[in-house]
């Protein structure tokens, strides 16, 4: 046995030797102590087992199972058992090409690699069923948005006078609902950034008695559900203090919500700025105040950014709030202090319970409006993120 | 020499006798002093306004749960006109959506944590953070609308098949006969199964979040050996990811749960409110605390607005409960403690 081993590799390493070995002969002697093993002791670095790669066997019965389960539940569902509906027929080929898969599967290999191969379906299966959701929500919110998107009459106009089932998507518009929008967000941002940062100032650089007590509400807070917080504004403002159904109040609503999302994550942000330049403003003689100002918040400056961003981006898109407190109205309001002014969500939500398809169309260019506005939002914060990852290296 | 050595014996009592001890702590400048002040108090502002809507929602329940005593928590109806006014049907349609939502997220969420983290790769796992991260920051209003319009006519035939093939499980039944050939669809819509299945789109980001966050954590070290010791994949999630990513998983799914039970404006698109106990959740008709309250301050008068306040405060106490334990969960993962194996 171990002469025939000895030969064969000898004779055909023969060649790989005289190729590689002939410069060194100190390379020669040792392929020739070495069992046989010339790949070995040629390619001496450590390579890790691959555990990414697929071979044909992987790869045909992934795709021969998904093949043959969409073919056999084709036949059986839509015309042996004449079921119909596309979510059924889904639904089925997946459970037939997880049958398949298996069994293909038990076929060559062994029990742990088929476990192995069906948890990693199931898993991808997971996430593109999520995918999946989130695509269509996104898509079929832009394509039905487009009959009311493309007349201008849209951006300019607004619901005064218009009958919003009725009349054609040539009359009327979201102009009342997009300056709302615009208006509420903007005083509540203007609330909430100075409270935010401040509190996020004071959990991370001052701390000091209470500080505990500040992050655990402050924290808890950020889950409050939106209507709660529009509960709170409308008993405490409307109802006692006697103020009338405004955006301000509207305002105030947004900014009890976002005050907490704000400094949680600024106070993340403010966490991971080093400590070497707060220690070295301090050592060069600047006082806290000059530290906190000149050094920790310019370095922090694109992390407070992006949570200011999410904030705005997160209640841009509130409605119950909005629902109790700042009153829908059909015609435009400058006014933040009097008279109710109606918002994007709010014209979606009086869209969406309606049955008429004109009116689902207005809220549908509403609803693109207000994804538009989120989506935008959110590419800054990735590209104001980005560079801030670029400059750190 | 001596004349070195005589002055010396004073020496040491001299420095003691003239040097004060420096101050080494000599307080703040009056800037400083103004800077901690003012931080101080916003935050405290921040804390009183945040925390003081727990105190108010609580003080404003006290003449209502007074008045009904525990009546209020097993009376399902909401007839103020009537004076019947009670939580019961809708604090449990509540937590019927929520534990619907969570059933239905929860294993997609996982999964969808597992695979960015596990199996995806390289140039695909950024995209599919960014993803979950838009996943969260899309309007509920707008889930509402796709689940209203889009979501339900599809979800109408899931009701359907599970009330003909498990109709017979109290959970699925349905009134109507769900094999006649022009079976009433009205029966099937608007109902706590589909306003559920709405609703997990919310919760799944913020449950996938927190689970993507542990799952990256979990020791190279440990993942390295296990594949070493000739496991496979999934055997390394197993036996590594999954036990190390557990306090996560469990304060991820919570935080989706708080999520889920305060959900307003998606489940107020969908359902058509009513106010019976009811376990049929493919059929018409549900209600959660959240839409009791949109619903029903327009024409609130003050007492049933007290009432409703009162239902609030119900609903603040689950989802901040339920929100303290879950980040006592998140936290404890993250420090690492808790994940012995």
């Amino acid at each position: 046995m171990t002469t025939t081993t000895r030969i064969a590799p000898d004779t055909a390493g023969s060649d790989d030797t005289t190729v590689i070995g002939e410069p060194i002969p100190a390379a020669v002697a040792t392929t020739d102590r070495s069992d046989g093993g010339q790949p070995l002791a040629v390619e001496p670095e450590d390579r890790p087992r691959p555990i990414n790669q697929r071979t044909i066997d992987d790869r045909a019965s992934l795709w021969g199972s998904l093949g043959a389960a969409v073919a056999v539940v084709w036949v059986a569902y839509e015309h042996v058992l004449n079921f119909s509906g596309t979510v059924g027929f889904v639904l089925c080929s997946w459970l037939v090409f997880l049958a398949f898969y298996t069994a293909v599967s038990l076929l060559s290999q062994p029990w742990p690699i088929v476990k192995d191969r069906l948890a990693a379906v199931v898993v991808a299966g997971g996430a593109l069923l999520v995918t999946f959701a989130l695509a269509t929500t996104l898509v079929t919110t832009f394509w039905n948005g487009v009959p009311a998107l493309r007349h201008l009459n849209f951006y300019v106009k607004d619901m005064a006078g218009v009958s919003p089932g009725t009349d054609p998507l040539t009359r009327g518009g979201a102009y009342h609902a997009i300056l709302g929008t615009g208006i509420e967000v903007l005083i509540g941002t203007l609330i909430s950034l100075p409270l935010g940062i401040g509190t996020a100032v004071f959990l991370s650089e001052v701390r000091g008695t209470g500080t505990r007590l500040v992050r655990t509400v402050v924290e808890a807070m950020t889950a409050l559900p939106d209507i709660l917080a529009g509960l709170f504004v409308y008993v405490l403002l409307i109802i006692l203090l006697g103020w009338q159904r405004s955006g301000f109040a509207a305002a105030v609503a947004l900014s009890i919500t976002m005050t907490p999302i704000v400094a949680r994550s600024a106070e993340v942000v403010l966490r991971v700025v080093p400590a070497g330049l707060r220690e070295a403003s301090l050592a060069l003689g600047a006082s806290r105040w000059q530290t906190v100002w000149r050094v920790v918040l310019p370095t922090a400056r694109a992390g407070l950014a992006t949570s200011l961003i999410l904030g705005i981006a997160r209640v841009a898109g509130e409605t119950a709030p909005l629902l109790i407190v700042s009153g829908a109205t059909t015609f435009t309001n400058h006014d933040p202090f009097h008279r109710p002014m109606n918002s994007l969500p709010l014209l979606v939500y009086a869209g969406a319970r309606s049955d008429q398809p004109l009116y689902v169309s207005r809220a549908y260019g509403a609803a693109s409006l207000l994804l538009f506005l989120v989506l935008v939002l959110f590419i800054i914060t990735r590209l104001v993120s980005r560079n801030r990852l670029n400059r750190r290296r | 020499m001596t004349d070195l050595l005589e002055p010396a014996p004073p020496a040491p009592e001299a420095p003691l006798d003239l040097d004060e001890p420096r101050l080494i702590d000599p307080g703040l400048p009056v800037g400083d002093r103004m800077f901690h002040g003012i931080t101080r108090s916003i935050s405290v502002f921040v804390l009183v306004v945040t925390g003081s809507i727990g105190v108010f929602l609580g003080y404003q329940a006290v003449p209502t749960l007074h008045r009904y005593g525990l009546r209020f928590f097993t009376e399902t109806q909401w007839i103020p006109e009537r004076n019947k006014i009670g939580v019961a049907s809708v604090l449990v349609g509540t937590v019927e959506i929520a534990v619907i939502a969570l059933v239905v997220a929860f294993p997609l969420a996982l999964l969808t944590a597992l695979y960015i983290s596990e199996y995806s790769p390289a140039w695909l796992k950024s995209s599919l953070i960014a993803m979950i991260d838009l996943m969260a920051a899309v309007p509920s209003v707008i889930y509402g609308l796709w689940g209203f319009h889009i979501l339900q006519p599809h979800a109408l035939l899931i009701s359907r098949w599970l009330a003909t093939n498990l109709g017979w499980l109290p959970l699925f039944k349905v009134d109507t006969d769900p094999r006649a050939a022009f079976w009433a669809q009205s029966a099937f819509t608007s109902s706590a199964f589909i306003a559920g299945l709405c609703v997990s789109m919310m919760v799944i980001p913020l449950a996938c979040a927190v689970m993507l966050g542990v799952f990256r954590q979990a020791p190279l070290g440990e993942r390295e050996g296990a594949l070493a010791l000739g496991s496979t994949r999934w055997g390394m999630i197993r036996t590594v990811v999954l036990p190390f990513g557990r306090g996560g998983i469990i304060g991820g799914t919570m935080l989706g749960l708080g999520r889920a039970l305060g959900e307003t404006i998606a489940v107020l698109l969908i359902i058509s409110p009513s106010f019976d106990i009811k376990i049929k959740i493919l059929s018409n008709g549900a209600n959660t605390v959240s839409a009791l309250i949109a619903g029903n301050f327009g024409e609130a008068t003050s007492a049933q607005l007290t009432a409703l306040l009162a239902a609030g405060f119900m609903l603040f106490i689950m989802t901040i409960g339920i929100n303290t334990v879950a980040a006592v969960f998140v936290g404890r993962s993250r420090s690492g403690a808790g994940t012995d194996i």
